[in-house]
């Protein structure tokens, strides 16, 4: 994510002027194209949502199987030049990485990443920031629990990321074979942040704030060694009663089984927010784009 | 037997000395890979006062810039570049790692837009105190540059 501390709280800020409303026709006459080569539920629809909700109309489509890049071959550089000169800004999400980038170069309007394979998910920093934000009152000095696919998972690696601007304490629940990638520990250690790495989520709860569940992705491992690791990476209900009362839950979505149904029953389940925080995050983005001043 | 017998001396050039030993070849690769017209002559693992054994090489008829100096930076930290004309060393160059490097190295992410789309594959660099890093200007990812050059 290229933006500073500074313009982070301002988009958090924003976000949560958007929620309180009333609303605002930020992206009147605006053309948005929402591009999504690859699927996506809550991403695209959120989105779609920000802009229509601001007045904006939307153009673009949901798979790149009907597109001349997969139907007949256009690279996607030509085939962002050409929507570019169509729309004011486009939203899009691509399976490479560094489609974004890419596509940032030969667009000429604002492109806002909405995912480009594992590597970057930078709206959903900012809705968790926001959503942080909201539950907790503040971004800085908070102890941070990241549990289950810390490998892999790219919303818990940009999260860390942009906590780390803010000077927060982080705990890192998870089996060996999905611990937190070498280089974002070594980052850490350089900026002097303190970190624990545990495999014991239920030690963690009593001195967390936010607890940040991620889905551990089935298909990554053979039937048993599943059943193994989703074993130690469930939370429960009752594991919560050693939480403090302002601890919440966050979670990407979707869950499988990592999140009790029972949870959702708790004061401290927040993921449902988290997920409707995406809207007034992504309205707070596009709003500041496309707006030279608000 | 002096240095100077083993190599044969230019008239107008670029002479690559100070080369770590081994990485001569792959220097000469790369210059290929720019200009498959080019004349050198290299010698390699020769003996040196500072460095023990050296490789060098030598280019006739093209005078190195400095950003093409620099690019050898990654697989020849120690090298010094002189550049020669009428026989003399007209100006040395040490080279300095560059802030970052186009055009050279394919991404090794496979998975990495660049490798699909017309744009030259791009790299920061970064010299930390474990190393030297390689960041992609598209996916992000970071390398140790042993993942482009081998280890020395």
């Amino acid at each position: 994510m290229d933006l500073s501390r500074g313009e982070l709280e301002q988009l958090v800020s924003l976000a949560g002027k958007v929620k309180q409303g009333p609303q605002r026709h930020w992206l009147k006459e605006r053309v948005i194209g929402s591009c999504f080569f690859e699927a996506s539920t809550r991403t695209r629809l959120s989105f779609e949502t920000a802009i229509l909700r601001q007045g904006g109309k939307v153009i673009g489509f949901a798979d790149s199987a009907n597109t001349s890049l997969g139907k007949k071959g256009e690279t996607l550089s030509d085939t962002i030049r050409v929507i570019g000169s169509y729309v004011d800004a486009i939203v899009m999400r691509h399976p490479q990485e560094g489609s974004a980038r890419l596509a940032s170069e030969v667009a000429g309007v604002p492109v806002v990443n909405g995912g480009d394979g594992s590597n970057q998910h930078p709206t959903q920093t900012l809705l968790d920031l926001f959503t942080i934000y909201e539950c907790q009152g503040r971004l800085d000095d908070l102890t941070v629990t990241f549990a289950g696919d810390l490998k892999y998972g790219r919303t818990v690696h940009s999260l860390v990321q942009a906590l780390s601007m803010f000077g927060c304490r982080f705990k890192f629940v998870a089996p060996g074979s999905l611990a937190m990638p070498g280089y974002l520990l070594r980052e850490l250690d350089v900026s002097g942040l303190e970190y624990e790495v545990t495999d014991s989520l239920e030690r963690t709860l009593p001195d967390s704030d936010i607890l940040y569940m991620t889905r551990v992705q089935k298909e990554r491992f053979d039937p048993t060694e599943y059943g193994d690791i989703a074993a130690h990476s469930v939370l429960r209900a009752e594991m919560l009663e050693q939480a403090p009362g302002h601890l919440r839950v966050m979670h990407p979505l979707p869950r499988v089984d990592e999140i009790e149904v029972a949870v959702d029953r708790t004061p401290h389940a927040y993921y449902f927010q988290q997920a409707e925080n995406g809207v007034y995050a992504r309205q707070a983005l596009l709003a500041t784009i496309l707006n030279k001043e608000l | 037997m002096s240095e100077k017998m083993k190599v044969k001396a230019i008239n107008r050039g670029t002479v690559i000395d100070h080369i770590t030993p081994g990485q001569g070849l792959k220097i000469l690769n790369r210059l290929h890979l720019i200009n498959d017209k080019i004349q050198v002559t290299v010698g390699l693992n020769l003996p040196s006062k500072h460095m023990g054994h050296k490789d060098i090489i030598k280019v006739e008829d093209w005078l190195f810039s400095m950003d093409e100096a620099n690019e050898l930076a990654l697989l020849a930290p120690d090298a010094t570049v002189n550049i020669i004309e009428d026989h003399k060393v007209a100006s040395k160059m040490k080279v300095e790692l560059p802030g970052r490097l186009t055009g050279i190295f394919p991404c090794p992410n496979p998975n990495c837009v660049s490798h699909s789309e017309p744009v030259d594959s791009s790299f920061s660099i970064h010299q930390a105190k474990d190393g030297v890093f390689m960041r992609c200007r598209y996916c992000e990812s970071l390398f140790r540059k042993e993942r482009f050059v081998g280890a020395p």
